[in-house]
């Protein structure tokens, strides 16, 4: 830290801890102590005070230990002549800002219930989003754990102008990395710069505006230090594992555009604190020596188009990007695109026309690598607004290859066209529907494109599993009708394979330990009726991944000797656990919430959990926000259980997982659930019926509740009762 | 002016002698031109241990000395001049680690009594570091009261003093791989005084005759000095005093106020200066000394008591050892309150000159013609109030003949091994993790501890500040405690500017990073045990090996003087750096034990002596040792940036694990 960097930022830190004093004062006058503050739907209360300081902040007179605290650590100013050693008390400037930041946006919160869209994307005018709710949280921080999202950028201020704002957001949306935009300088604000400039906004394209004013930078640290919460499995009041744990795994930097405040630099300071280093483009001094950040602190004077890339070197981050030879940029972020009305210039598929994606092997000599056909109309023969049928038929090829891979390859080509700027991908099969837009297509993007990156990123993720692929893309309605009715056939044929597969006639599951660069002590053992409790990831999935890559986080785990069929516990799972966990877990059950489920990352999709009263057990999907039966909203639960441990009485699953035959068999099984969502009954309601009636009760669902029969025991327990669900007569659910 | 120019490098001092030399008034100085250094003590070839002799076994100048020649050249006993010498080296090892053990003897049996009450005006300051020292020490905490902690910690630490068996407790403070060096070598040590008794026990007439032994044994009486008595005095006037924390301040003569009652504070244990500076405050007392017609009363610290009082209140210093008759010699000196080690018996002759009265404090350190008056810690501020009653009275006896120098420099002190874990990363990232890196990536080359005393027979202030400027030119950072940390406070090496304007590139970028200075002040010379801490630290924050030994560090005592010095060096040798002297060298008489002591040591213990009398050679010296190990750790080359993909993030765990 330079002297004029800690002056600064310590001058800064008093005018935001000052700053928050106040306002709490004037809400304390207005509302009183007992008012409950926060930031809405998430856990953890404000993040980074519960995290370092430990301290919950639910109610607004909560904050007053808080401010004292910030008063507390915030240090003198620093002397001109023969100051005393400032780093230090800079640092810790740095953390008052932060916990000051949070109390002034939770009052924000208080005052201005709308002031934020509090949701995934700008509405109406409304461009700030405030923090990410635990739904954003979860759904993207599961991108910082599989490596789609290898950190964030965070910006501060504005770009001398629209068109150089709008170059450096898509540049770090090429190399996959969220952008959190916060303050504004001479007026303007980066995010404003890039609605001007045309470019969407909001967290599906990791463009996150979360608000106007320097505070909102906090919600940026919150984030990370969330992440530590919730897939790090660290607890409150362990500062040291936080910052720790963001320095080492949360690759993310401070961008700050334009004139840097005292408040920006209090501010950096407690970025500093997490290992997060400032590149700034004005000539601000410089902090090159390294030790709480993995390289330099602070890097000064960088030129608009190497921000980017000195950014990413300062942080030490390695991107490796797809050379994709087409003429739109490709990236993860532009997957949450959206392409509306006026904007379309070609749609596909979606039931206004027909669109099916089918991948489908061939032998080695039918196959010539790299080329894409398209038969029919490409998209210079339609006007704008037009509509086509469409098939995508990828042929593959290769020693390797086995018909069980063919889904896997099929699964990614939804992602993949995403990826691709200005063109959207919706479904998948023969319900898959594609819009290209306008500006796509006057950059030169074609549909023979599409042939063209399926073929680059296939051949780069999945080259260890076939050696050719060509790509024929149908545009004729006969042709596609008739690719339609063989791709149905080959689904077919597909689903009642995977279907008959059991635990008992496989030896080998598969483990995942593609958390364990955010969930350090976690290991997820897959077997065909135990998909993975993030729901990305099923046997067939993992076996490939492991084919792909033998070293990787998929390694086969021959289950070995039976130790409790029932509950689903074998002795080669267990040592490989035991080894894979460094010895945190030495066993755990597949088939029990009850008995040592297995253990739970942050990233599940449903969590399930003992309801005794009801002698049976609830599942809830982290969509679903509000109150549950057990006492707790998905966010406190997935607190509870995340970070890798077994906790008796509550198990991560999967939403598929749910009408698997083995789910919860230890337990009793479905029968069991006599709670879940209304929006979950709906989503897996075909498959649940199915599988309700194989156990004989096929109105099983009609007696599960949900929320509105009640939020409590005490409120379903009468329901259930008067439905007779079979829960009730089973044996006691706690022995 | 030439003269002089030899004697001192600091003008406040140069301007004193000369001032003394007009009054009369005898010094350090002068005495050093008038009683020369016995040639034959000065190089270890006088053995006066029994009363056969005193023997010399001085090796011949200028001619060859045949095999017959040799072996007659021995004591009356027949002692070799390798055992003469070894033995000298060994009993002055012993005397060191004596001086250091009687204050922290002194120390634990005062925390004793503060825990138990019976110190009024003393309280324990420190919790934080009453804890530490508790967990370290496997003292229960639960729900005690904090006194109830400090009654256990004190008899523990004060059994080390007479502990006849096992191991001392700090020793597990060390790195692992050193203790069970130290096990293998059998020179971990039992006990305090019991190392210190064998040591005379061994060197008595007849006894220990093997160089090799008398010399490995003083290693264990060293190490019961490092990780026994000085460690326990620096802990316990932490947990007492207060851990120190930066502080700005000022040195030299110039403190001194021309309308103020000046009492100097000169010796080394804390306490009495803790009550002094107490006293030292007191409204009723104040307004005696104006009574008198002073202003106030100042209140000034030399040697190393001079550091506690820095380190913890920012009391200025007035000078360090070879000042300490100067001060008498501004004639404005009202009092000079002394207790142990390095008070000079020729002060009392100074003083007479002038009007200060010399008080001697401890019944341990009686001086003919002093005024003593005994400071007894259960009536502590009653006894300050005394001393300083007696200074005011004596303000209206000074005389016309004062001239204050003008020179005093900013300063800041108060570096302890907590102070500097915080500094590198603030109360959320406290580590050694920066200095770990920025050792690593080369901006600082190394680290190195120039500590000890003033000796007369070499230009006071002048070796310190070569070699410190030297060093940190080269990317040293230089850790100092002692008299060493007052020449460079005195230089203006201790402020953070000074890193711009005398250090090397890297080195500088750090500590404005940081905000220290080049020099870092970590204390008095009881508290070179807190570099062993930070050495500790630094192999336990990973990256540059796994002893002490192992890291790019030297150690230095350019113008010692005290048998402590000795004790120091040795005890720093035994934890693995390497520690040049300069000066003159006790055993530079005979080759062999010198050669034991230089090259022989490094193969045994990774630390090994040096003698080199020129401070700029002495830095090239530690430079290359602190190169060398660069090379050891691989870090002498720059090093590729690591860019993490998901797979490395991934395998951290493994790494952690």
């Amino acid at each position: 830290m330079s002297k004029i960097i800690a002056s600064a930022a310590i001058r800064g830190a008093h005018k935001i801890v000052n700053d928050a004093r106040q306002k709490w004062q004037q809400a304390m006058d207005k509302y009183g102590a007992n008012e409950p503050i926060g930031f809405p739907n998430t856990a953890y209360y404000l993040p980074i005070i519960y995290g370092i300081l430990g301290t919950p902040v639910a109610k607004l007179g909560d904050a007053e230990q808080v401010l004292k605290k910030c008063q507390a650590i915030l240090p003198p100013m620093v002397k001109e002549i023969h100051p005393l050693p400032y780093l230090a008390p800079a640092l810790d400037a740095g953390m008052a800002t932060l916990f000051a930041e949070e109390i002034i946006e939770a009052i924000r919160y208080l005052e201005q219930p709308n002031f934020y869209t509090k949701q995934e994307n700008t509405v109406g005018g409304n461009i700030w989003l405030g923090a990410a709710d635990d739904i954003i949280l979860r759904k993207r921080g599961i991108e910082f754990v599989d490596g789609t999202a290898p950190g964030f950028a965070a910006v501060l201020g504005a770009a001398p102008s629209a068109e150089i704002a709008a170059r450096i957001a898509q540049e770090l949306q090429q190399k996959n990395l969220y952008v959190f935009m916060s303050a504004e300088y001479n007026g303007k604000r980066f995010s404003e710069q890039l609605l001007e400039a045309g470019v969407q906004i909001g967290w599906p394209t990791r463009l996150v505006s979360f608000g106007p004013d320097v505070s909102a930078t906090v919600f940026a640290l919150g984030f990370a230090i969330r992440a530590s919460f919730s897939f790090g499995g660290i607890g409150p009041g362990e500062y040291r594992k936080h910052l720790i744990y963001n320095k080492d795994r949360i690759f993310a930097f401070a961008l700050p555009l334009g004139y840097v405040t005292d408040e920006w630099y209090a501010n950096a300071a407690g970025a500093i604190n997490f290992g997060f280093p400032v590149i700034a483009d004005t000539p601000i001094p410089e902090v090159l020596p390294t030790g709480i950040c993995t390289y330099e602190h602070v890097v000064s004077n960088i030129p608009h188009d190497q921000m980017v890339a000195k950014a990413v070197e300062v942080r030490g981050l390695k991107v490796s990007l797809a050379e994709v030879p087409i003429p739109v940029a490709f990236g993860a972020a532009f997957e949450g695109e959206r392409i509306r009305g006026e904007d379309i210039y070609l749609e596909c598929g979606g039931g206004r026309t027909q669109m099916v994606e089918w991948v489908t092997s061939k032998r080695m000599d039918e196959i010539e690598d790299g080329k894409v056909e398209v038969i029919g109309p490409e998209i210079t023969d339609v006007t704008a607004g037009s509509r086509l049928p469409l098939a995508i038929v990828v042929e593959v090829a290769g020693r390797e290859m086995q018909d069980d891979y063919e889904p896997i390859l099929e699964r990614q080509i939804h992602h993949l066209i995403n990826y691709a700027q200005g063109v959207m991908h919706i479904g998948q099969r023969d319900i898959a529907w594609l819009r290209v837009g306008k500006q796509a297509v006057a950059k030169g993007f074609r549909l023979s494109h599409i042939g063209t990156l399926l073929h680059a990123k296939l051949h780069q993720d999945f080259g260890r599993i076939f050696d050719k692929m060509q790509v024929k893309l149908y545009t004729e309605g006969d042709k596609v009708a008739e690719m339609v009715e063989k791709a149905r056939a080959a689904y077919g044929v597909r689903d009642a394979r995977i279907e008959g597969m059991t635990d008992e006639t496989t030896d080998m599951y598969y483990s995942c330990t593609l958390c364990q660069s955010f969930a350090p002590g976690h290991v997820c053992v897959i077997s065909p009726e135990r998909t993975g409790l993030c729901g990305s990831y099923n046997w067939m999935d993992c076996k490939a991944a492991s084919e792909i890559n033998p070293t990787g986080p998929n390694q086969p785990v021959a289950k070995g000797e039976v130790i409790d069929a029932h509950l689903g516990q074998w002795k080669g799972v267990n040592e490989f656990v035991t080894k894979a966990s460094r010895g945190k877990i030495d066993h755990y059950n597949f088939y029990s919430v009850v008995n040592d489920p297995m253990t739970t990352c942050g990233c599940c999709e449903c969590i399930a959990a003992i309801l005794p009263l009801c002698n049976g057990i609830m599942t809830v999907n982290r969509e679903y926000t509000e109150q549950t039966p057990s006492g707790m909203k998905f966010t406190t639960l997935a607190g509870t259980i995340g970070g890798g441990i077994s906790t008796p009485g509550f198990v991560g699953h999967g939403k598929y997982n749910i009408t698997q035959r083995k789910f919860l068999l230890g337990d009793g099984g479905l029968l069991r659930i006599v709670w879940m969502p209304k929006m979950l009954k709906e989503e897996i309601g075909d498959r649940f019926k199915a599988r309700a009636e194989e156990l004989g009760v096929p109105n099983l669902l009609d007696m599960v509740a949900d929320e509105t029969v009640g939020v409590s025991e005490e409120e379903i327990l009468p329901f259930l009762q008067e439905k007779g669900h079979p829960a009730l007569t089973m044996d006691a659910i706690i022995g | 002016m030439a003269e002089e120019k030899k004697q001192s490098i600091d003008q406040a001092t140069i301007e004193m002698i000369e001032k003394a030399a007009k009054d009369g008034a005898l010094t350090v100085f002068q005495r050093a031109e008038t009683t020369r250094a016995c040639p034959i003590g000065a190089e270890g070839s006088c053995c006066s241990i029994c009363a056969m002799g005193p023997c010399r076994v001085m090796s011949p100048r200028g001619k060859e000395e045949t095999a017959e020649d040799r072996r007659r050249r021995v004591g009356v006993c027949g002692a070799t001049p390798e055992t003469i010498s070894a033995r000298m080296f060994l009993r002055k090892i012993a005397a060191g680690t004596a001086s250091h053990g009687d204050h922290g003897r002194t120390m634990a049996k005062f925390f004793l009594a503060v825990a138990k009450g019976e110190a009024p005006g003393y309280s324990i300051k420190d919790e934080q570091k009453l804890l530490q020292l508790a967990l370290d020490l496997g003292v229960a905490i639960g729900e005690r009261r904090n006194e109830e902690i400090a009654i256990d910690i004190a008899k523990l630490l004060l059994a080390e003093f007479g502990k006849q068996e096992g191991e001392l407790l700090f020793l597990k403070r060390a790195p692992l791989k050193r203790q069970q060096l130290w096990r293998e070598l059998g020179v971990a040590p039992r006990g305090i005084d019991i190392e210190v008794a064998e040591a005379m026990h061994r060197t008595h007439m007849g006894t220990d005759q093997e160089y090799h032994d008398l010399l490995d044994f003083g290693v264990k009486v060293a190490l019961a000095d490092g990780w026994g008595g000085s460690m326990i005095a620096t802990e316990i006037q932490d947990v007492i005093f207060g851990t120190p924390a930066p502080l700005l301040s000022q040195i030299n003569l110039g403190v001194l106020k021309e309308d103020e009652v000046n009492v100097i504070i000169h010796g080394h244990e804390p306490q009495l200066a803790e009550m002094m500076a107490v006293a030292a405050k007191d409204p009723e007392l104040i307004k005696y000394a104006k009574a008198k017609g002073a202003k106030g009363i100042n209140l000034a610290g030399m040697c190393c008591t001079a550091n506690e009082m820095l380190m913890r209140h920012g009391v200025p210093i007035a000078g360090n050892f070879l000042q300490q008759e100067l001060a008498v010699v501004t004639g404005a000196v009202e009092a000079m309150v002394v207790d142990v080690q390095c008070i000079m018996q020729g002060l009392v002759d100074t003083a007479n000159c002038y009007h200060t009265k010399i008080i001697t404090t401890d019944p341990r350190a009686k001086i003919q013609g002093a005024t003593h008056m005994e400071f007894e810690e259960h009536h502590a501020l009653e006894s300050a109030k005394r001393i300083l009653k007696l200074a005011i009275d004596n303000f209206v006896n000074r005389g016309k003949n004062v001239r204050i120098p003008k020179q005093k420099t900013d300063m800041i002190a108060g570096f302890s091994h907590e102070t500097i874990n915080y500094l590198m990363g603030g109360m959320f990232r406290a580590s050694y993790r920066p200095l770990n890196d920025n050792i690593i990536n080369g901006r600082i080359r190394g680290v190195a501890g120039v500590v000890g005393c003033n000796n007369p027979r070499t230009p006071h202030d002048a070796g310190n500040m070569d070699m410190v400027k030297e060093l940190i030119k080269n990317d040293v950072l230089v850790l100092q405690t002692g008299c060493m940390a007052m020449a460079s406070g005195k230089a203006g090496l201790m402020v953070p500017e000074a890193a711009a304007k005398y250090a090397g590139a890297g080195l500088a970028s750090v500590c404005e990073a940081v905000g220290i200075p080049p020099v870092l002040h970590m204390g008095a010379c009881i508290d070179n045990t807190r570099i062993l801490i930070a050495a500790t630290a630094m192999v336990k924050d990973g990256g540059l090996g796994d002893d002490i030994s192992d890291l790019p560090v030297a150690g230095a005592a350019p113008e010692w003087m005290s048998e402590k010095a000795l004790a120091i060096g040795q005890y720093f040798v035994g934890s693995g750096v390497f520690t040049v002297f300069g000066v003159n060298w006790p055993t530079s008489g005979n080759k062999e034990v010198s050669d034991y002591l230089f090259k022989e040591f490094e193969e045994k213990l990774g630390g090994m002596w040096a003698f080199e009398p020129d401070p700029i050679k002495a830095a090239h010296l530690m430079i290359a040792h602190i190169d060398k190990k660069r090379k050891a750790l691989g870090i002498d080359k720059a090093r590729e940036r690591v860019l993490y993909d998901m797979a490395m993030r991934r395998d951290l765990g493994k790494v952690e694990a």
